[in-house]
């Protein structure tokens, strides 16, 4: 495995392959071969976007929901973890150390539907003890991308 | 009436600010230029260097320091250069902070050069040590190193150059603009050259930690009985992304030393005391910024060099510093009209060789300070320019 290309895939996953090839000394049949590869083993995963929503009228709302849960016999956190998954509108879940079991990223068309979804599927669960929904109000930075402000380039356009 | 024809130091005066300084103007008034013109990392300096820069504000660290540097730093920079290049020099008497590399090249020249004294300076290089030689009363004489030796100094050239008068070779390596390094074994020639003559040695090495392909700098300074004749320059700008806290150093035998912290005490006093702070946590927990920000530098080194090529122009492979120094010759056009044509039908600024000497005939210097998106955007713009002067 390659940690010098799976490094450049993580910055960007729509670099060509052959500047790949050139970025890391390797030729474009053996870039497309481990980039074919990693995806076979699992190890890559996927390919998003990252869109600064805001920037539209018809923006989405987030929210992170802390699940309390009561973990089941054999199954411990797998088994709720899975039925939260199957939601459209859950766009993250991650099994937490500290106050709470769950971190449910969800993400609706408005603030009402977000909380209805909490309301009517994440806290009727039966083994969800408790729920605590925080509502994003601002995206600064996400995926290692920045949300807000242009960068400017404050160095000059020639200096020797 | 003040007579200013009487009054200025007509030294100083010869001087040329930069002689393409026009072509600069124009690029930087221009809208939607992209450059690859800029001598300085795009990277942020790193945020825990910055804290510590803060962090000494907030304790009231704002005195003066000692004139050599804040002794801390320099016990710091005796470790770091005996860890880095096998070099041994005492923070008491052989290493001296300074206000960026720069100032430490013009105190190490008006230490060593005494009017009528020549100074050898291979170029292409940085733009300073033709005038400071100049104001120092020195002549250069310029060693015109070739792409065909890699842009090399070569044991040849130095020897034809060596005269009865002269007093000190400057030695940029790894180059700005060139990318230029100098192996062990370029050194040692060198160094067979130097070492019957009383010539000093000036080693500006201020891209010291920005080489590539896995070989790591050698300074002059390390092979057998240079060090006596030689002056370390370094600094924190290119290295640790530090260009605007000013912060560089020399190191060298403590007859040189002493004359050069003389001018320094009465021309500076001393480097700054918040950038000395910053630049003590550079020495000790920069390594793995530095190693990140080479491996950024690869990339887009391998992608630009292999984009000229690709393109036809041909590049020399640079081994060090930040540059690329593709050869234009096959347009036809003098460095200047290719900058120029370039900058005027696809707002792409781009430095002519000859900027860096004439030797630089020929040939443009390509920064890629910049982000790999940025790159790409300019050398697509560059193929299109070829393709239309070709059709």
């Amino acid at each position: 495995m390659n940690m010098k290309l799976l490094n450049l895939l993580d910055e960007n996953a729509r670099t060509s392959v052959e500047d790949l090839a050139v970025m890391t000394g390797l030729t474009t049949a053996e870039v497309a071969q481990e980039i074919a590869k990693m995806e076979h083993d699992g190890l890559v995963r996927g390919y998003k976007t990252v869109i600064d929503w805001e920037r539209l009228d018809s923006a989405y709302v987030s929210a992170l929901i802390e699940l309390k849960v009561t973990p089941q016999p054999d199954l411990g956190f797998e088994e709720i973890a899975e039925r939260v998954m199957q939601y459209s509108e859950v766009e993250t879940v991650y099994l937490m150390s500290g106050g709470y079991d769950l971190c449910v990223i969800v993400k609706d068309r408005t603030f009402q539907d977000v909380a209805m979804f909490v309301a009517k599927e994440l806290a009727t669960m039966p083994t969800v003890l408790s729920t605590a929904t925080h509502f994003v109000l601002r995206r600064y930075k996400e995926l290692d991308v920045k949300l807000c402000g242009e960068c400017a380039d404050d160095r000059g356009k020639i200096s020797l | 009436m003040i007579d200013y024809e009487q009054l200025l130091n007509p030294e100083v005066v010869r001087i040329q600010p930069s002689g393409i300084r026009k072509f600069f103007d124009i690029a930087e008034q221009m809208d939607d230029v992209i450059s690859l013109g800029v001598g300085e990392p795009d990277f942020p300096t790193p945020w825990h260097i910055r804290r510590a820069g803060i962090r000494s504000l907030e304790q009231s660290r704002t005195r003066y320091t000692s004139n050599w540097g804040q002794r801390s730093l320099r016990v710091a920079l005796h470790d770091f250069v005996e860890r880095k290049y096998g070099l041994s020099y005492d923070p008491d008497s052989e290493i001296l902070v300074t206000v960026g590399g720069s100032e430490a090249i013009d105190g190490c020249i008006r230490s060593v050069v005494r009017p009528g004294d020549e100074v050898i300076i291979p170029q292409p290089s940085f733009v300073c040590y033709e005038p400071l030689t100049r104001m120092a009363g020195g002549v250069p004489v310029i060693v015109e190193t070739r792409a065909e030796d890699a842009f090399r100094l070569t044991p040849e050239a130095l020897r034809a150059a060596l005269t009865p008068r002269t007093r000190l070779l400057i030695l940029p390596f790894p180059c700005n603009p060139t990318g230029a390094v100098m192996r062990k074994a370029d050194l040692e020639a060198i160094a067979d050259v130097l070492r019957e003559t009383n010539v000093a040695v000036l080693s500006d090495e201020i891209y010291a930690e920005l080489t590539y392909g896995g070989e790591r700098h050698v300074s002059i300074a390390s092979i057998d009985g240079m060090r006596e004749r030689t002056v370390v320059i370094n600094g924190f700008s290119k290295t640790f992304s530090m260009t605007g806290w000013r912060m560089g150093y020399a190191c060298g035998p403590a007859p040189i030393l002493r004359q050069m912290v003389k001018i320094h005490q009465f021309a500076i006093m001393c480097a700054p005391t918040t950038s000395q702070y910053a630049a003590e946590e550079a020495l000790k927990n920069g390594d793995a910024d530095v190693a990140d920000m080479l491996e950024k530098y690869d990339i887009r080194r391998r992608l630009v060099v292999n984009g000229f090529r690709r393109l036809g122009l041909d590049c020399h492979e640079p081994e060090g510093s930040f540059y690329v120094f593709p050869s234009i010759r096959s347009t036809g056009l003098t460095s200047d009209a290719f900058c120029e044509e370039l900058l005027y039908s696809k707002r792409v600024a781009l430095v002519p060789g000859t900027a860096f000497g004439r030797g630089g005939e020929g040939f443009v210097r390509v920064s890629y300070c910049y982000s790999v998106d940025h790159l790409n955007a300019a050398l697509a713009r560059l193929g299109e320019f070829l393709a239309e002067r070709k059709g």
